[in-house]
Protein backbone atom coordinates (compact mmCIF):
# COMPACT_ATOMS: atom_id res chain seq x y z
CA UNK A 1 0.00 0.00 0.00
CA UNK A 2 1.15 3.23 -0.92
CA UNK A 3 0.17 4.99 2.19
CA UNK A 4 -0.14 4.15 5.92
CA UNK A 5 -3.69 2.94 7.77
CA UNK A 6 -3.76 6.62 8.98
CA UNK A 7 -3.29 8.40 6.14
CA UNK A 8 -5.91 6.48 4.48
CA UNK A 9 -7.90 6.67 7.76
CA UNK A 10 -7.79 10.51 7.38
CA UNK A 11 -8.43 10.52 3.67
CA UNK A 12 -11.16 8.45 3.42
CA UNK A 13 -12.86 9.82 6.41
CA UNK A 14 -11.56 13.37 6.55
CA UNK A 15 -12.26 14.87 9.77
CA UNK A 16 -12.99 19.23 9.75
CA UNK A 17 -14.11 19.48 5.80
CA UNK A 18 -16.40 22.43 5.13
CA UNK A 19 -16.20 26.11 5.97
CA UNK A 20 -16.83 28.39 8.71
CA UNK A 21 -19.45 31.14 8.34
CA UNK A 22 -18.21 33.65 10.50
CA UNK A 23 -14.53 32.63 10.64
CA UNK A 24 -12.52 34.76 12.31
CA UNK A 25 -9.58 33.70 9.43
CA UNK A 26 -8.90 32.07 6.11
CA UNK A 27 -5.94 30.88 4.46
CA UNK A 28 -5.69 29.38 1.14
CA UNK A 29 -2.60 28.13 -0.17
CA UNK A 30 -1.04 25.91 -3.50
CA UNK A 31 -2.38 26.63 -7.10
CA UNK A 32 -4.68 24.35 -9.31
CA UNK A 33 -1.97 24.03 -11.80
CA UNK A 34 0.30 22.41 -9.61
CA UNK A 35 -2.81 19.96 -8.53
CA UNK A 36 -3.11 21.19 -5.27
CA UNK A 37 -5.07 24.04 -2.89
CA UNK A 38 -5.71 24.13 0.50
CA UNK A 39 -8.05 26.43 2.52
CA UNK A 40 -7.99 26.99 6.02
CA UNK A 41 -11.01 28.66 7.86
CA UNK A 42 -9.81 29.63 12.01
CA UNK A 43 -12.90 30.76 14.50
CA UNK A 44 -10.57 32.35 16.87
CA UNK A 45 -11.53 33.87 20.66
CA UNK A 46 -9.25 35.27 22.63
CA UNK A 47 -5.79 33.59 21.03
CA UNK A 48 -7.14 30.29 20.86
CA UNK A 49 -8.61 28.25 17.97
CA UNK A 50 -12.35 27.08 18.73
CA UNK A 51 -12.49 25.62 15.18
CA UNK A 52 -10.94 24.81 11.80
CA UNK A 53 -12.17 23.91 8.99
CA UNK A 54 -10.79 22.81 5.51
CA UNK A 55 -11.15 22.13 1.97
CA UNK A 56 -8.63 20.65 -0.46
CA UNK A 57 -8.77 19.80 -4.15
CA UNK A 58 -5.61 17.78 -4.11
CA UNK A 59 -4.54 13.84 -4.23
CA UNK A 60 -4.85 11.46 -0.82
CA UNK A 61 -2.12 12.44 1.15
CA UNK A 62 -3.30 16.23 0.65
CA UNK A 63 -6.79 15.68 2.09
CA UNK A 64 -5.26 13.82 4.84
CA UNK A 65 -2.00 16.20 5.90
CA UNK A 66 -5.14 18.96 5.57
CA UNK A 67 -7.39 17.02 7.73
CA UNK A 68 -5.04 15.92 10.37
CA UNK A 69 -3.46 19.92 10.45
CA UNK A 70 -6.85 20.61 11.77
CA UNK A 71 -7.48 18.02 14.19
CA UNK A 72 -3.62 18.82 15.85
CA UNK A 73 -4.41 22.94 16.13
CA UNK A 74 -8.42 23.15 17.07
CA UNK A 75 -7.72 24.07 20.98
CA UNK A 76 -5.02 25.15 20.60
CA UNK A 77 -3.64 28.83 21.24
CA UNK A 78 -1.96 30.33 17.98
CA UNK A 79 1.58 30.18 19.50
CA UNK A 80 0.96 26.51 19.78
CA UNK A 81 -0.62 26.44 16.43
CA UNK A 82 2.23 28.47 14.44
CA UNK A 83 4.96 25.74 15.93
CA UNK A 84 3.11 23.10 14.14
CA UNK A 85 5.39 21.96 11.35
CA UNK A 86 4.84 20.04 8.19
CA UNK A 87 7.81 17.06 9.91
CA UNK A 88 4.53 16.88 12.94
CA UNK A 89 1.96 16.60 10.60
CA UNK A 90 3.78 14.02 8.36
CA UNK A 91 4.68 12.07 11.63
CA UNK A 92 0.71 12.42 13.10
CA UNK A 93 0.17 10.48 10.14
CA UNK A 94 2.63 7.50 10.46
CA UNK A 95 4.35 8.95 7.49
CA UNK A 96 4.44 10.19 4.39
CA UNK A 97 5.97 8.53 0.62
CA UNK A 98 8.80 10.69 0.19
CA UNK A 99 7.14 12.36 -2.93
CA UNK A 100 4.15 13.60 -0.85
CA UNK A 101 6.23 15.08 1.83
CA UNK A 102 5.31 18.76 -0.19
CA UNK A 103 1.72 18.11 0.64
CA UNK A 104 2.54 18.36 4.27
CA UNK A 105 4.22 21.21 3.91
CA UNK A 106 0.52 22.95 1.93
CA UNK A 107 -1.10 21.75 5.19
CA UNK A 108 1.22 23.74 7.35
CA UNK A 109 1.50 27.02 5.00
CA UNK A 110 -2.21 27.19 4.98
CA UNK A 111 -2.77 26.97 8.63
CA UNK A 112 0.19 29.80 9.07
CA UNK A 113 -1.98 31.67 5.62
CA UNK A 114 -5.03 31.77 8.21
CA UNK A 115 -2.91 32.85 11.26
CA UNK A 116 -0.99 35.42 9.18
CA UNK A 117 -4.65 37.05 7.50
CA UNK A 118 -5.67 37.11 11.42
CA UNK A 119 -2.48 39.09 12.72
CA UNK A 120 -3.32 41.84 9.83
CA UNK A 121 -6.89 42.00 10.46
CA UNK A 122 -6.06 42.16 14.10
CA UNK A 123 -3.09 44.87 14.63
CA UNK A 124 -0.40 43.23 12.46
CA UNK A 125 1.79 40.49 12.70
CA UNK A 126 3.81 40.86 16.50
CA UNK A 127 7.59 41.58 15.32
CA UNK A 128 9.09 38.50 16.90
CA UNK A 129 6.60 35.84 15.29
CA UNK A 130 7.33 37.77 11.90
CA UNK A 131 9.61 34.97 11.02
CA UNK A 132 7.68 32.19 11.48
CA UNK A 133 5.41 33.38 8.79
CA UNK A 134 8.97 32.65 6.63
CA UNK A 135 7.83 29.42 5.29
CA UNK A 136 4.81 30.96 3.20
CA UNK A 137 7.38 32.04 0.70
CA UNK A 138 8.58 28.51 0.64
CA UNK A 139 7.79 26.76 -2.94
CA UNK A 140 6.15 23.39 -1.72
CA UNK A 141 7.38 21.56 -4.53
CA UNK A 142 11.34 22.27 -2.66
CA UNK A 143 10.47 19.72 -0.07
CA UNK B 1 -15.18 -6.69 6.50
CA UNK B 2 -16.83 -8.44 3.71
CA UNK B 3 -14.41 -8.74 0.57
CA UNK B 4 -15.01 -6.04 -1.84
CA UNK B 5 -16.14 -7.52 -5.11
CA UNK B 6 -13.38 -6.19 -7.78
CA UNK B 7 -13.71 -4.97 -11.01
CA UNK B 8 -11.11 -4.58 -12.99
CA UNK B 9 -10.92 -1.63 -15.82
CA UNK B 10 -7.11 -0.99 -16.13
CA UNK B 11 -6.62 -3.01 -19.38
CA UNK B 12 -4.50 -0.76 -21.00
CA UNK B 13 -2.03 -1.26 -17.85
CA UNK B 14 -2.20 -4.67 -17.76
CA UNK B 15 -4.20 -7.93 -18.24
CA UNK B 16 -4.88 -10.49 -16.77
CA UNK B 17 -3.22 -13.83 -18.05
CA UNK B 18 -5.32 -15.85 -19.71
CA UNK B 19 -6.02 -19.46 -18.15
CA UNK B 20 -4.86 -21.43 -21.58
CA UNK B 21 -1.89 -19.51 -21.67
CA UNK B 22 -0.95 -20.54 -18.33
CA UNK B 23 -1.54 -24.03 -19.58
CA UNK B 24 0.64 -23.84 -22.40
CA UNK B 25 2.79 -21.97 -20.34
CA UNK B 26 3.23 -24.39 -17.97
CA UNK B 27 3.56 -27.74 -20.43
CA UNK B 28 6.11 -26.23 -22.19
CA UNK B 29 7.81 -25.45 -18.88
CA UNK B 30 7.81 -29.33 -18.15
CA UNK B 31 8.28 -30.66 -21.42
CA UNK B 32 10.59 -28.41 -23.70
CA UNK B 33 13.41 -28.07 -21.46
CA UNK B 34 15.99 -27.87 -23.92
CA UNK B 35 17.88 -25.43 -25.11
CA UNK B 36 16.95 -24.55 -28.79
CA UNK B 37 20.31 -23.65 -29.60
CA UNK B 38 21.57 -27.57 -29.18
CA UNK B 39 21.39 -29.97 -31.80
CA UNK B 40 20.56 -33.31 -29.99
CA UNK B 41 16.36 -34.36 -29.99
CA UNK B 42 15.87 -32.00 -27.07
CA UNK B 43 17.22 -28.78 -27.90
CA UNK B 44 16.00 -29.46 -31.61
CA UNK B 45 12.25 -30.02 -30.29
CA UNK B 46 12.17 -26.79 -28.62
CA UNK B 47 13.35 -25.02 -31.74
CA UNK B 48 10.75 -26.30 -33.35
CA UNK B 49 8.43 -25.07 -31.37
CA UNK B 50 10.55 -21.65 -30.96
CA UNK B 51 9.77 -21.66 -34.81
CA UNK B 52 5.87 -22.65 -34.90
CA UNK B 53 5.56 -20.28 -32.35
CA UNK B 54 7.50 -17.40 -34.25
CA UNK B 55 5.21 -18.36 -37.03
CA UNK B 56 2.05 -18.21 -35.26
CA UNK B 57 2.78 -14.57 -34.40
CA UNK B 58 4.01 -13.72 -37.53
CA UNK B 59 0.36 -14.58 -38.77
CA UNK B 60 -1.36 -12.78 -36.61
CA UNK B 61 0.12 -9.64 -37.52
CA UNK B 62 0.26 -10.77 -41.48
CA UNK B 63 4.36 -10.71 -41.67
CA UNK B 64 6.81 -13.42 -42.43
CA UNK B 65 8.25 -15.61 -39.70
CA UNK B 66 11.56 -14.37 -40.56
CA UNK B 67 10.40 -10.70 -40.06
CA UNK B 68 9.58 -11.75 -35.97
CA UNK B 69 12.13 -11.08 -33.16
CA UNK B 70 11.21 -12.04 -29.93
CA UNK B 71 12.34 -9.50 -26.85
CA UNK B 72 12.02 -9.09 -23.36
CA UNK B 73 9.21 -6.46 -23.44
CA UNK B 74 7.26 -3.84 -25.38
CA UNK B 75 10.22 -1.51 -24.11
CA UNK B 76 12.77 -3.58 -25.07
CA UNK B 77 11.55 -3.65 -28.75
CA UNK B 78 11.44 -0.29 -29.06
CA UNK B 79 14.74 0.52 -27.80
CA UNK B 80 16.04 -2.02 -30.50
CA UNK B 81 14.04 -0.03 -33.16
CA UNK B 82 14.79 3.28 -32.71
CA UNK B 83 18.62 2.74 -31.41
CA UNK B 84 19.27 -0.05 -33.83
CA UNK B 85 18.09 2.39 -36.77
CA UNK B 86 20.04 5.34 -35.74
CA UNK B 87 23.37 4.01 -34.62
CA UNK B 88 23.65 2.01 -37.86
CA UNK B 89 23.51 5.44 -39.14
CA UNK B 90 25.86 7.46 -36.44
CA UNK B 91 27.50 10.29 -38.17
CA UNK B 92 25.47 10.13 -41.17
CA UNK B 93 21.97 10.79 -40.44
CA UNK B 94 21.43 12.36 -36.74
CA UNK B 95 17.77 13.57 -37.63
CA UNK B 96 14.83 11.54 -35.57
CA UNK B 97 11.26 12.11 -35.66
CA UNK B 98 8.77 11.38 -32.89
CA UNK B 99 5.71 12.88 -31.37
CA UNK B 100 4.86 15.11 -28.36
CA UNK B 101 2.42 11.92 -27.28
CA UNK B 102 4.57 8.88 -27.56
CA UNK B 103 5.04 6.25 -24.24
CA UNK B 104 8.15 6.89 -22.32
CA UNK B 105 9.69 3.65 -23.86
CA UNK B 106 10.07 5.73 -26.97
CA UNK B 107 10.48 9.24 -25.41
CA UNK B 108 13.37 8.62 -23.12
CA UNK B 109 15.04 6.62 -26.10
CA UNK B 110 14.83 9.36 -27.76
CA UNK B 111 16.35 11.71 -24.66
CA UNK B 112 18.96 9.54 -24.67
CA UNK B 113 19.94 9.07 -28.24
CA UNK B 114 19.80 13.07 -28.06
CA UNK B 115 22.67 13.36 -25.69
CA UNK B 116 24.82 11.57 -27.71
CA UNK B 117 24.22 14.36 -30.66
CA UNK B 118 21.17 13.02 -32.33
CA UNK B 119 18.66 15.49 -33.01
CA UNK B 120 15.38 14.99 -32.16
CA UNK B 121 11.98 16.51 -33.75
CA UNK B 122 8.57 15.54 -31.46
CA UNK B 123 5.58 16.15 -33.98
CA UNK B 124 2.55 18.19 -32.27
CA UNK B 125 -0.62 16.66 -32.16
CA UNK B 126 -3.90 17.85 -32.43
CA UNK B 127 -6.62 17.87 -29.77
CA UNK B 128 -8.11 14.53 -30.76
CA UNK B 129 -4.04 13.22 -30.17
CA UNK B 130 -3.63 12.73 -34.21
CA UNK B 131 -0.32 13.29 -36.02
CA UNK B 132 -0.99 14.99 -39.32
CA UNK B 133 1.27 13.11 -42.07
CA UNK B 134 1.87 16.40 -43.68
CA UNK B 135 3.60 17.51 -40.59
CA UNK B 136 5.54 14.59 -40.34
CA UNK B 137 6.02 15.55 -44.57
CA UNK B 138 7.13 18.62 -43.38
CA UNK B 139 9.80 17.65 -41.06
CA UNK B 140 11.54 15.23 -42.34
CA UNK B 141 15.01 16.52 -43.51
CA UNK B 142 17.91 14.59 -45.94
CA UNK B 143 19.54 12.92 -42.00
CA UNK B 144 16.49 12.17 -40.60
CA UNK B 145 16.96 7.91 -40.00
CA UNK B 146 13.71 7.10 -38.56
CA UNK B 147 10.11 8.22 -37.61
CA UNK B 148 8.77 6.61 -34.47
CA UNK B 149 4.73 7.33 -33.92
CA UNK B 150 2.92 5.31 -31.65
CA UNK B 151 -0.19 3.02 -33.41
CA UNK B 152 -2.33 3.99 -30.57
CA UNK B 153 -1.88 5.78 -27.55
CA UNK B 154 -1.79 4.05 -24.08
CA UNK B 155 -4.10 7.02 -22.24
CA UNK B 156 -6.26 8.37 -24.83
CA UNK B 157 -6.14 5.61 -27.08
CA UNK B 158 -6.76 7.72 -30.13
CA UNK B 159 -5.26 5.49 -33.30
CA UNK B 160 -2.79 6.82 -35.52
CA UNK B 161 -3.31 7.18 -39.61
CA UNK B 162 -0.27 4.72 -39.27
CA UNK B 163 -0.50 3.42 -43.31
CA UNK B 164 -0.43 7.52 -44.32
CA UNK B 165 2.12 8.54 -42.24
CA UNK B 166 3.98 5.34 -42.95
CA UNK B 167 3.80 6.30 -47.08
CA UNK B 168 5.19 9.38 -46.36
CA UNK B 169 8.54 7.80 -44.91
CA UNK B 170 8.63 5.54 -47.63
CA UNK B 171 7.94 8.32 -50.64
CA UNK B 172 11.14 10.21 -48.43
CA UNK B 173 12.97 6.28 -48.03
CA UNK B 174 12.84 6.97 -44.11
CA UNK B 175 12.68 4.11 -41.98
CA UNK B 176 9.10 4.16 -39.90
CA UNK B 177 8.87 2.39 -36.68
CA UNK B 178 5.49 2.03 -34.86
CA UNK B 179 5.36 1.26 -31.26
CA UNK B 180 1.63 -0.75 -31.50
CA UNK B 181 1.85 -2.38 -28.12
CA UNK B 182 -1.80 -1.01 -27.51
CA UNK B 183 -2.91 -1.99 -30.70
CA UNK B 184 -1.57 -5.58 -30.85
CA UNK B 185 -4.84 -7.29 -30.11
CA UNK B 186 -7.76 -5.06 -30.08
CA UNK B 187 -7.58 -3.86 -33.40
CA UNK B 188 -6.72 -6.10 -36.54
CA UNK B 189 -3.34 -5.35 -37.74
CA UNK B 190 -1.95 -6.08 -41.17
CA UNK B 191 1.58 -5.06 -41.56
CA UNK B 192 2.18 -5.42 -45.41
CA UNK B 193 -1.08 -3.19 -45.52
CA UNK B 194 0.39 -0.68 -43.45
CA UNK B 195 3.86 -0.54 -44.84
CA UNK B 196 5.89 -0.35 -41.66
CA UNK B 197 9.63 -0.99 -41.38
CA UNK B 198 9.57 -1.65 -37.93
CA UNK B 199 6.42 -2.64 -35.29
CA UNK B 200 7.12 -3.25 -31.76
CA UNK B 201 4.58 -5.41 -29.51
CA UNK B 202 3.99 -6.81 -26.04
CA UNK B 203 3.03 -9.51 -24.89
CA UNK B 204 1.40 -9.10 -21.47
CA UNK B 205 -1.31 -6.52 -22.91
CA UNK B 206 -3.30 -8.86 -24.57
CA UNK B 207 -3.41 -12.08 -22.34
CA UNK B 208 0.49 -13.24 -21.89
CA UNK B 209 2.50 -12.76 -18.95
CA UNK B 210 4.98 -9.74 -18.52
CA UNK B 211 8.30 -10.42 -19.78
CA UNK B 212 7.52 -10.89 -23.51
CA UNK B 213 7.21 -9.15 -26.63
CA UNK B 214 8.45 -8.89 -30.31
CA UNK B 215 9.68 -6.55 -32.76
CA UNK B 216 8.91 -6.76 -35.99
CA UNK B 217 11.72 -6.00 -38.76
CA UNK B 218 10.78 -6.16 -42.48
CA UNK B 219 12.23 -8.09 -44.67
CA UNK B 220 15.28 -5.50 -45.72
CA UNK B 221 15.34 -3.26 -43.67
CA UNK B 222 19.02 -3.26 -41.58
CA UNK B 223 19.28 -2.12 -37.48
CA UNK B 224 22.47 -2.48 -35.28
CA UNK B 225 21.66 -5.09 -33.11
CA UNK B 226 20.64 -4.02 -29.80
CA UNK B 227 21.57 -7.29 -27.34
CA UNK B 228 24.52 -8.62 -28.06
CA UNK B 229 25.46 -12.10 -27.00
CA UNK B 230 24.92 -15.92 -29.19
CA UNK B 231 23.54 -16.34 -32.41
CA UNK B 232 20.00 -16.97 -30.96
CA UNK B 233 16.82 -14.99 -33.13
CA UNK B 234 18.90 -15.26 -36.26
CA UNK B 235 22.33 -13.54 -34.73
CA UNK B 236 20.52 -10.23 -34.21
CA UNK B 237 19.36 -10.51 -30.27
CA UNK B 238 21.48 -12.37 -28.06
CA UNK B 239 20.29 -14.55 -24.77
CA UNK B 240 18.32 -18.06 -24.48
CA UNK B 241 15.27 -17.63 -25.98
CA UNK B 242 12.28 -17.79 -23.38
CA UNK B 243 10.63 -20.51 -24.74
CA UNK B 244 7.42 -20.76 -22.65
CA UNK B 245 6.67 -17.31 -22.57
CA UNK B 246 7.17 -17.26 -26.14
CA UNK B 247 4.83 -20.03 -26.77
CA UNK B 248 2.69 -18.24 -24.43
CA UNK B 249 2.85 -15.28 -26.66
CA UNK B 250 1.79 -17.02 -29.77
CA UNK B 251 -1.20 -18.54 -27.92
CA UNK B 252 -1.81 -15.14 -26.54
CA UNK B 253 -2.21 -13.57 -30.03
CA UNK B 254 -4.16 -16.45 -31.32
CA UNK B 255 -6.54 -16.76 -28.75
CA UNK B 256 -7.15 -12.33 -29.17
CA UNK B 257 -6.76 -12.92 -32.69
CA UNK B 258 -10.05 -15.00 -32.61
CA UNK B 259 -13.14 -13.24 -34.06
CA UNK B 260 -11.06 -9.61 -32.94
CA UNK B 261 -13.73 -7.58 -35.29
CA UNK B 262 -16.63 -8.67 -33.35
CA UNK B 263 -15.15 -8.19 -30.14
CA UNK B 264 -13.32 -5.38 -30.78
CA UNK B 265 -17.28 -4.35 -31.91
CA UNK B 266 -18.94 -5.46 -28.01
CA UNK B 267 -15.62 -3.32 -26.53
CA UNK B 268 -16.73 -0.18 -28.36
CA UNK B 269 -20.55 -1.06 -27.80
CA UNK B 270 -19.24 -1.64 -24.07
CA UNK B 271 -16.90 1.60 -23.94
CA UNK B 272 -19.74 4.12 -25.82
CA UNK B 273 -22.54 3.60 -23.11
CA UNK B 274 -20.01 3.67 -20.46
CA UNK B 275 -19.25 7.03 -21.85
CA UNK B 276 -22.51 8.33 -22.44
CA UNK B 277 -23.57 7.17 -18.66
CA UNK B 278 -20.81 8.88 -17.62
CA UNK B 279 -21.47 12.22 -19.60
CA UNK B 280 -25.18 12.19 -18.49
CA UNK B 281 -24.53 11.09 -14.98
CA UNK B 282 -21.90 13.91 -14.21
CA UNK B 283 -21.71 17.56 -14.56
CA UNK B 284 -18.09 19.41 -16.39
CA UNK B 285 -16.87 16.12 -17.18
CA UNK B 286 -15.15 15.70 -20.58
CA UNK B 287 -13.95 12.84 -22.79
CA UNK B 288 -10.20 12.95 -23.68
CA UNK B 289 -9.00 11.85 -27.19
CA UNK B 290 -10.89 11.16 -30.22
CA UNK B 291 -14.67 10.26 -30.24
CA UNK B 292 -14.30 7.70 -33.09
CA UNK B 293 -10.82 7.27 -33.82
CA UNK B 294 -9.91 5.53 -30.81
CA UNK B 295 -9.04 1.73 -29.20
CA UNK B 296 -12.12 -0.01 -28.63
CA UNK B 297 -11.77 -0.33 -24.93
CA UNK B 298 -10.23 2.96 -24.09
CA UNK B 299 -11.83 5.62 -22.36
CA UNK B 300 -10.03 8.76 -20.91
CA UNK B 301 -12.35 11.23 -18.76
CA UNK B 302 -11.76 14.63 -16.94
CA UNK B 303 -13.71 15.33 -14.14
CA UNK B 304 -12.98 19.36 -13.25
CA UNK B 305 -12.37 20.44 -9.52
CA UNK B 306 -10.84 17.66 -8.45
CA UNK B 307 -7.81 15.17 -8.52
CA UNK B 308 -7.22 11.81 -9.60
CA UNK B 309 -5.57 10.06 -7.52
CA UNK B 310 -7.97 10.84 -4.81
CA UNK B 311 -10.29 9.40 -7.27
CA UNK B 312 -8.43 6.16 -7.73
CA UNK B 313 -8.08 5.94 -3.97
CA UNK B 314 -11.70 6.20 -3.88
CA UNK B 315 -12.36 3.87 -6.38
CA UNK B 316 -9.64 1.46 -5.60
CA UNK B 317 -11.67 1.37 -1.98
CA UNK B 318 -15.11 0.41 -3.61
CA UNK B 319 -13.90 -2.05 -5.86
CA UNK B 320 -12.91 -0.40 -8.75
CA UNK B 321 -9.27 -0.90 -10.28
CA UNK B 322 -8.32 2.37 -13.02
CA UNK B 323 -5.68 4.89 -13.67
CA UNK B 324 -5.11 8.41 -14.01
CA UNK B 325 -2.72 10.97 -15.99
CA UNK B 326 -2.79 13.29 -12.39
CA UNK B 327 0.56 14.07 -11.33
CA UNK B 328 0.43 12.77 -7.82
CA UNK B 329 -0.01 9.38 -9.65
CA UNK B 330 3.25 9.83 -12.02
CA UNK B 331 5.35 10.61 -9.28
CA UNK B 332 6.62 14.07 -11.35
CA UNK B 333 4.90 17.42 -10.63
CA UNK B 334 3.41 17.57 -14.31
CA UNK B 335 0.74 15.63 -15.26
CA UNK B 336 0.39 13.54 -17.79
CA UNK B 337 2.37 15.16 -21.15
CA UNK B 338 -0.93 13.21 -23.15
CA UNK B 339 -3.24 15.25 -22.13
CA UNK B 340 -1.60 18.45 -21.98
CA UNK B 341 -0.36 17.92 -26.01
CA UNK B 342 -3.97 17.44 -26.52
CA UNK B 343 -4.25 21.40 -25.00
CA UNK B 344 -6.12 20.49 -21.49
CA UNK B 345 -5.10 22.93 -19.09
CA UNK B 346 -2.79 22.12 -15.99
CA UNK B 347 -6.25 21.30 -13.88
CA UNK B 348 -7.92 19.43 -16.13
CA UNK B 349 -5.08 17.19 -17.15
CA UNK B 350 -4.90 16.34 -13.30
CA UNK B 351 -8.87 15.93 -12.52
CA UNK B 352 -8.27 12.23 -15.34
CA UNK B 353 -9.52 9.08 -15.56
CA UNK B 354 -8.66 6.17 -17.69
CA UNK B 355 -11.46 3.57 -17.97
CA UNK B 356 -10.12 0.81 -20.00
CA UNK B 357 -12.54 -2.51 -20.06
CA UNK B 358 -12.25 -6.09 -21.70
CA UNK B 359 -15.35 -7.96 -22.99
CA UNK B 360 -16.29 -9.47 -19.73
CA UNK B 361 -17.68 -5.91 -18.99
CA UNK B 362 -21.50 -5.72 -18.72
CA UNK B 363 -24.20 -3.21 -18.46
CA UNK B 364 -25.25 -3.96 -14.87
CA UNK B 365 -21.44 -3.40 -13.59
CA UNK B 366 -21.02 -0.57 -15.97
CA UNK B 367 -24.29 0.89 -13.63
CA UNK B 368 -22.62 0.28 -10.82
CA UNK B 369 -19.55 1.70 -11.47
CA UNK B 370 -20.81 5.21 -12.94
CA UNK B 371 -23.08 5.55 -9.49
CA UNK B 372 -19.84 4.82 -7.64
CA UNK B 373 -18.39 7.39 -9.75
CA UNK B 374 -20.86 9.91 -9.28
CA UNK B 375 -21.02 9.22 -5.51
CA UNK B 376 -17.01 9.84 -5.20
CA UNK B 377 -16.94 12.66 -7.66
CA UNK B 378 -19.48 14.55 -5.84
CA UNK B 379 -17.84 13.97 -2.57
CA UNK B 380 -14.46 15.55 -3.38
CA UNK B 381 -16.24 17.75 -5.01
CA UNK B 382 -17.95 18.93 -1.83
CA UNK B 383 -14.12 19.10 -0.50
CA UNK B 384 -12.73 21.03 -3.33
CA UNK B 385 -12.17 25.20 -2.75
CA UNK B 386 -12.25 25.08 -6.43
CA UNK B 387 -15.83 24.15 -6.64
CA UNK B 388 -17.12 26.30 -3.63
CA UNK B 389 -15.76 28.97 -5.56
CA UNK B 390 -17.49 28.11 -8.90
CA UNK B 391 -20.84 27.87 -6.72
CA UNK B 392 -20.17 30.44 -4.98
CA UNK B 393 -18.67 33.05 -6.93
CA UNK B 394 -19.72 32.08 -10.07
CA UNK B 395 -16.95 32.02 -11.63
CA UNK B 396 -16.64 30.04 -15.33
CA UNK B 397 -15.63 26.56 -15.24
CA UNK B 398 -13.19 25.37 -18.24
CA UNK B 399 -15.77 22.50 -18.90
CA UNK B 400 -18.76 24.36 -19.43
CA UNK B 401 -21.74 22.08 -19.38
CA UNK B 402 -21.35 18.28 -20.80
CA UNK B 403 -24.48 18.11 -22.38
CA UNK B 404 -23.70 20.64 -24.79
CA UNK B 405 -20.08 19.40 -25.00
CA UNK B 406 -21.10 15.76 -25.88
CA UNK B 407 -23.52 17.46 -28.67
CA UNK B 408 -20.69 19.04 -29.83
CA UNK B 409 -18.45 16.02 -30.33
CA UNK B 410 -21.21 14.04 -31.36
CA UNK B 411 -21.62 16.75 -34.01
CA UNK B 412 -17.73 16.30 -35.01
CA UNK B 413 -18.48 12.82 -35.80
Amino acid sequence: MLYSDKVMDHFMNPRNVGEIEDASASGTVGNAKCGDIMKVDLKIENNVILDAKFKTFGCGSAIATSSMATEMIIGKTLDEALSLTNKAVAEALDGLPPVKMHCSLLAEQSVKAAIKYYYEQNGGIPEDKKHLFDVLQEDEHSV
Amino acid sequence: MAETLRVYLDNAATTPVHSDVIDVISSVMREYYGNPSSIYNEGQKSKELLEQSRDIVAQAIHADGAEIYFTASGTESDNWAIKGAALRYFGQKMHIITSVIEHHAVLHTCESLAKIGYEVTYLPVDADGIVAPEVLAAAIRPDTVIVSIMMANNEIGTIQPIKELAAVCRDKKVLFHTDAVQAVGSVPIDVKDLGVDLLSLSGHKFGAPKGVGALYIRKGVRINNFMDGGAQERNRRGGTENLPYIAGLAKAITISAADLPSKADKLSRLRNELVEKVMDTIPHTRLNGSYDKRLPGNANFSFEFIEGESLLLMLDHMGYACSSGSACTSGSLDPSHVLLAIGLPHEIAHGSLRVSISTSLTSEVIDRFVAALEKIVFRLREMSPLYEDFVKNKTTPIIPCTKCYKEQIMKEV
